[in-house]
């Protein structure tokens, strides 16, 4: 069974009459355990579909969706009380910069065990000591004196630590980390990433990971969805789809890492930028900028499609390696 | 945070240096001639002049006058009043809990509703809540004191009798002062000395009320709006969506993660109002014949009182800045990236 189901998910910002969807119409899902990854361009709606599953949009864009389904409960529909007893326990989140994340004015030891306080209602020295244990789960050195240090004491590394431990607090059957690397130094980017994955693994949990680096997908993703102009354009199983791109956009994006390189924000292989606010064209998102394009896909935006290695949205995907 | 308080401490030296040169300067700055101000009258006789000028010292270069009194200073010799002949000190430590519980209750009333107030319309930000918040706000910043006391004098006291006019207590009540503090001492006595001054407290605290209203309007709207553009910053800083993402409640999200950051500057704000605070309370205290330091400078003021109106003025000065040197305190208190800087 899948744990997230998400079926044509639209988040619009500005006014009813003229709306920007940062998100429009998107679909994916995440089944119990299994690692997603999410690339795209910048501005491509990655964090803002995460936010809007959490709940974390906080009034500004209006969501909309046929089915958007947690373990079994409807988000859509659900009241802000109950989603709060799912966010923050059952999914969470890690965001791109630890040095910001966390609160200023409470030790680390606070903001974890606020958490545990708040979900599962822990006290006194119980409370402390799974704190403790969190913090060393997470890896952090001398976790017993860091649980009084304040958010400045700590490294960007340590920090994205804490916000793991947070995370992790509660057993989360889905966390989403929100380009958790992205700020650190390169040398702390892959220790925090093989502590991502040890943990997904011994927790159990799934685990969506928004990213611009391809290369790290390849190797723990199970599953990619490709991400452009706020919807999928690509749902593909891991080898596949870096060995047979079935979208341009893909393609491109796979054509844009240099030899060792970290995947890019930008895309040298494909002129142009994510279309904006006002610029959405009326057929394929991608049509101003595609290589393939032909009439069609300028006046009929394509749907999504299963393919047999996922889901694809294009009129004429690329079959194999013959491009 | 020793080191830090230090430090802190440190800076109120070249302040209090700073205030004694104008406190000193001031008794220079009297047009016409101080001994001829002081005594009242014009065209004293040269020799008595002389000796006066020498007796007080003022026939000695200007640093020498300064050292003199800057010693003066330091033996706690604040001179005498020439109306009352009574020491300046001791007038001003009768006053003072007078003018310290006043300001004291507006500085309440002002910091608990200004936040509220600021909080309120950050969370409701652009709805009419927050418009016709902030619009009362800016009234009440715009608001002059006399007349605003007046309206509510009318209002609350001769047309509604609510509230008493003048003074800090019915005069049928003769409190013994303990603490000065009226509403401590009304107490105290009510609950040796049921008999007697049954209703003194009460009394006392609506004699409070629309001293404190005045006296508290304008930092109130100060702190409000302050208060709304510190939360209206904090809630955009990435910690308070990780508080959001933890599944915490809006209350908790506003009042534990938000407030104690969006409070660093509104501290900063209250602390700058005591000054203002100072100088509306000698307005306020004129009005409701409020027996404090405010109205006894006035009174000073009036009756070319000079030995009070410098060391008064000294005294409210350091006031002000060792009430500042506390929020600087406080500052470092509720947030540790300061108390910790090297
Ligand atoms: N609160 C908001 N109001 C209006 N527009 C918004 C808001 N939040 C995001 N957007 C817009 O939505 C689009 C998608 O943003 P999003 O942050 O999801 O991109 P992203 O894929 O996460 O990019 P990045 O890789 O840079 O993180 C952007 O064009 C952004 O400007
Ligand atoms: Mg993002």
């Amino acid at each position: 069974m899948n744990l997230l189901e998400i079926n044509s998910l639209s988040v619009a910002f500005g006014s009813t009459e003229k709306p920007f969807h940062a998100v429009d119409g998107l679909d994916l899902t995440v089944r119990q355990g299994e690692i997603v990854g999410i690339v795209g361009e910048s501005g491509s709606g990655k964090s803002v579909t995460m936010m809007a599953m959490m709940g974390l949009l906080d009034g500004q864009g209006r969501i909309t969706a046929e089915r958007l389904q947690f373990d079994g409960k409807d988000l859509l529909t659900l009241g802000a009380r109950e989603r709060r007893r799912i966010v923050g326990k059952d999914i969470s989140m890690i965001f791109q910069d630890p040095m910001t994340a966390l609160n200023p004015s409470f030790t680390v030891g606070y903001q974890i065990m606020e958490v545990l306080r708040e979900h599962l209602g822990l006290k006194g020295s119980a409370l402390r000591q799974r704190a403790l244990e969190l913090m060393e789960m997470v890896e952090i050195p001398a976790a017993a004196s860091r649980l009084d240090a304040y958010p400045h004491q700590l490294s960007g590394g340590m920090s994205q630590r804490v916000a793991i431990a947070m995370a992790i607090a509660c057993r989360p059957k889905l966390l989403i980390a929100d380009e958790p690397t992205t700020a650190l130094d390169v040398t702390i980017q892959a220790q925090i990433m093989d502590l991502l994955v040890s943990l997904q693994q011994s927790q159990n949990m799934s685990l969506i990971l928004i990213t611009h680096d391809l290369a790290v997908i390849s190797e723990i993703a199970q599953r990619v969805a490709v991400m452009y102009a706020g919807q999928v354009v690509e749902l593909s199983r891991v080898p596949d789809i870096f060995l047979s791109p079935a979208h341009p956009y893909t393609e491109a994006l796979l054509a844009s890492i240099p030899e060792h390189s970290k995947g890019a924000r930008r895309l040298s292989t494909l002129p142009g930028i994510v279309p904006g606010h006002h610029d959405r064209p009326v057929g394929c998102l991608l049509s101003p900028r595609c290589p393939y394009v032909q009439d069609s896909c300028r006046t009929v935006r394509p749907e999504l499609t299963t393919t047999s290695a996922g889901a694809v949205r294009c009129h004429f995907p690329l079959s194999g390696k013959e491009a | 945070m020793f080191a830090f308080i230090f430090r802190r401490f440190g800076l109120l030296i070249p302040t209090f240096i700073g205030i004694t040169l104008l406190t000193f300067s001031l008794i220079h700055m009297i047009p016409g001639d101080p001994i001829e101000v002081m005594v009242g009258e014009r065209n004293l006789d040269p020799v008595m002049h002389a000796q006066a000028m020498h007796r007080l010292g003022l026939d000695k270069p200007l640093y020498a006058q300064y050292f003199d009194y800057i010693g003066q200073l330091l033996n706690g010799n604040l001179g005498e009043s020439i109306k009352t002949r009574e020491p300046v000190l001791k007038e001003f430590l009768t006053l003072f809990p007078a003018t310290l519980e006043l300001a004291l209750s507006a500085m309440l009333f002002a910091a608990f509703f200004g936040l509220l107030a600021g909080v309120i319309a950050a969370i409701r930000r652009g709805k009419a809540t927050d418009h016709s918040v902030m619009g009362l706000a800016l009234t009440g910043f715009s608001m002059p004191i006399f007349w605003w006391g007046l309206i509510l004098i009318m209002v609350f006291s001769n047309y509604l009798h609510w509230t008493p006019v003048s003074g800090r207590v019915d005069l049928a009540f003769d409190i013994p002062p303990r603490t000065g503090f009226m509403l401590i001492d009304s107490w105290l006595i009510e609950r040796a000395d049921p008999a007697n001054f049954s209703g003194a407290f009460i009394d006392a605290l609506r004699h409070l009320i629309l001293p404190t209203i005045v006296l508290g309007t304008i930092p109130l709207a100060v702190i409000a709006r302050m208060t709304r553009s510190s939360m209206l910053e904090v809630l955009k800083e990435d910690y308070v969506r990780t508080a959001r993402a933890k599944g915490l409640s809006p209350f908790k999200v506003i009042f534990v993660h938000t407030l104690r950051n969006a409070l660093i500057p509104v501290l900063t704000v209250i602390g700058l109002q005591i000054g203002t605070l100072m100088g509306g309370a000698v307005l306020t205290e004129t009005i409701f014949s409020w027996p404090g330091i405010g109205k006894w400078l006035i009174d000073a003021i009036g009756s070319r009182d000079y030995p009070v109106i410098q060391s008064g003025l000294l005294m409210v000065a350091t006031l002000v800045i060792v009430v500042n040197f506390a929020v600087d305190i406080l500052y470092g208190v509720v947030n540790p990236r300061i108390r910790h800087a090297k």
